[in-house]
């Protein structure tokens, strides 16, 4: 039986900056690979959940917009995330909600104002990339993932599984995240935290801090009071996701998704992973304030945060 | 093997410290630490990042909690103290283009250490490098230690390409530019053997806790073994 040629959905135009993911690359740090993955991972579940997909297929993390994509077939898409706008010939389309495509439409996401900077984009059927290191997500620092282990390009083809179409669904507007331009981040106390000292802390955990320019999936480096660790440096460690890094100019560097997996500045703990979506879904200028937690109750927070989402139905539009 | 000590490193990872210094014993109770949970992986626990001299380990919070990995930890710190295990690891010889030509540093290096390149390159090629961490980006294997007379500061300004193959030196540290990259490290020549192919297995000759010994080759012998001279940018 000959198959199918495979259909796609072409990119127009790639926006600032769109890639695909799965849900991040496990058990490949020893060779040097970092995670990568969707920074905001509850929008980009439910990207997939209202399409009817299984978690960790591919689907596309926008930052910012400007994504211009046609369809080359009947298929359905679901758009997460940052508030932007979307539009499909034209007319404008919900975000949080499947929407049925039919072959020839041109799918348009404009631009992330103040709720957000990463959008996420699903397809029914998931887009059908081959895995590397045992997952597509794609890290362009590592130039692997994805397609050619690179950002979306003009021209690309992307080609799509083949899935019945399901019920159209949203999630309910209460259960959306509200992306706030000012978060407080709870942090797990750890690393080399005694190297810090009390006044250093204290600072830390009073302070407002803002995004500098200097923001991307590698990291969200901060500015604002100095907390200085009492060492320069330390022997170069793995670093885990959301370590606060503060090197010798003390402005605390929050690592992320596509971090390099071993440094050796002084880490005061690492920010709770609840919480890294908040940080990660704000802009240069965005304010961030940090709490202190311990493992105890961050174990709790993570068992809880799983019995809501199992719990969190869509409903049918 | 009973000194150790276990810190919060997140949420769901704990970092286990089995010292404080670069030396090859402490580095080989990273990796017995590391064997001794890898059955684990892929389940309880998520990944695993050996260092030079700590375990950084994630677990999954859903299946175990850090009370239950601390309890591993401290099972295996007890096997491995009344065990003999003596974690190896396999010899691997890296051939290495010394030259002007495919190290521009290496001149540079000579003068500082107020040795002849001769020498340099006798002193690196002289010795048994372990694998201390792999990291920076994928296949930068960190291998140590150089002898104190060739160990050499990083450039005050980092290169923005160093090109693929360069072998290299910081403070005394070495290693091979797996790929092409920004960086900062004295560049003493090239290796034609690939440190890091993702389309095939093994992905990388070296993994943490091998040995590695680098073999002076001329410049025929690396054309031949697929070595290409690439241009260098100047270092400052």
């Amino acid at each position: 039986m000959k198959s199918e040629p495979m259909s796609s959905l072409n990119v127009i135009a790639p926006g600032i900056l769109s890639l695909l993911t799965d849900a991040g690359r496990l058990g490949q740090q020893q060779i040097g690979l970092t995670n990568g993955g969707p920074l905001d991972p509850f929008a980009f579940e439910w990207a997939n959940r209202l399409c009817h997909n299984p978690s960790n297929t591919t689907a596309i993390e926008v930052t910012i917009g400007g994504l211009v994509l046609s369809a080359a077939a009947d298929t359905q898409i679901a758009l997460t995330g940052a508030e932007l706008p979307l539009s499909v010939n034209g007319q404008a389309q919900p975000m949080w909600q499947t929407i049925n495509i039919a072959a020839g439409d041109k799918i348009q996401l404009g631009y992330a104002g103040e709720n957000g900077s990463r959008a996420y984009l699903a397809i029914a059927g998931g887009f059908a990339i081959a895995p590397q290191f045992g997952s597509t997500a794609t890290v362009v620092r590592e130039g692997i993932g994805g397609l050619d282990g690179r950002a979306l390009q003009k021209g690309d083809k992307l080609p799509i599984g083949t899935q019945t179409p399901g019920k159209l669904l949203r999630l309910p507007p209460q259960a959306r995240p509200h992306y706030a331009k000012a978060v407080n981040l709870r942090v797990v106390v750890g690393y080399q935290q005694q190297y810090f000292s009390a006044a250093a802390k204290a600072r830390f955990f009073h302070s407002e801090y803002q995004v500098s320019e200097r923001c991307d999936r590698m990291g969200y480096r901060l500015e604002g009071p100095s907390v200085s660790a009492t060492i320069d440096g330390i022997l170069s460690e793995g670093i885990c996701l959301g370590a606060i890094q503060v090197p010798a100019d003390g402005q605390p560097i929050v690592l992320l998704n596509d971090r390099q997996t071993i440094g050796g500045y002084p880490k005061l703990g690492s920010v709770l992973s609840l919480d890294i979506p908040a940080l990660a879904q704000l802009g240069p200028g965005g304010k961030v304030r940090f709490s202190e937690i311990d493992i105890d109750s961050a174990h709790h927070l993570l068992l809880l945060e799983q019995r809501r989402q199992d719990q969190l139905r869509a409903e049918e539009v | 093997m009973s000194d150790y000590r276990i810190e919060v490193a997140g949420d769901s990872a704990l970092i286990v410290y089995l010292g404080e210094q670069t030396k090859p014993e402490i580095s080989a109770k990273v990796q017995a630490l590391a064997s001794g949970l890898a059955p684990f992986m892929g389940a309880e626990l998520v990944d695993m990042v050996p260092s030079y001299a700590s375990l950084l380990v994630i677990f999954n919070p859903l299946l175990c909690d850090h009370l239950w990995l601390r309890a591993q930890v401290r099972e295996q710190m007890q096997q491995a103290a009344s065990g003999s295990d003596k974690q190896g690891g396999k010899l691997v010889e890296l051939p290495a283009y010394y030259s002007e030509e495919s190290g521009p540093d290496l001149a540079p290096l000579a003068k500082n250490a107020g040795l002849s390149t001769e020498q340099v390159i006798a002193l690196h090629s002289g010795e048994e490098f372990r694998v201390y961490a792999i990291g920076f980006a994928p296949g930068f294997a960190y291998l140590g230690q150089v002898d104190e007379r060739i160990a050499a500061p990083r450039l005050a300004t980092p290169r923005q390409k160093v090109p693929k193959g360069a072998v290299a030196i910081a403070d005394r540290q070495t290693a091979v530019y797996p790929a092409q990259s920004p960086g900062g490290w004295n560049l003493i020549g090239l290796c034609p053997t690939p440190m890091f192919n993702p389309s095939s297995e093994p992905h990388m000759p070296v993994a943490v806790g091998d040995r590695v010994r680098f073999k002076p080759i001329g410049r025929e012998e690396f054309f031949a073994l697929g070595g290409e001279l690439p241009s260098f940018e100047v270092s400052q």
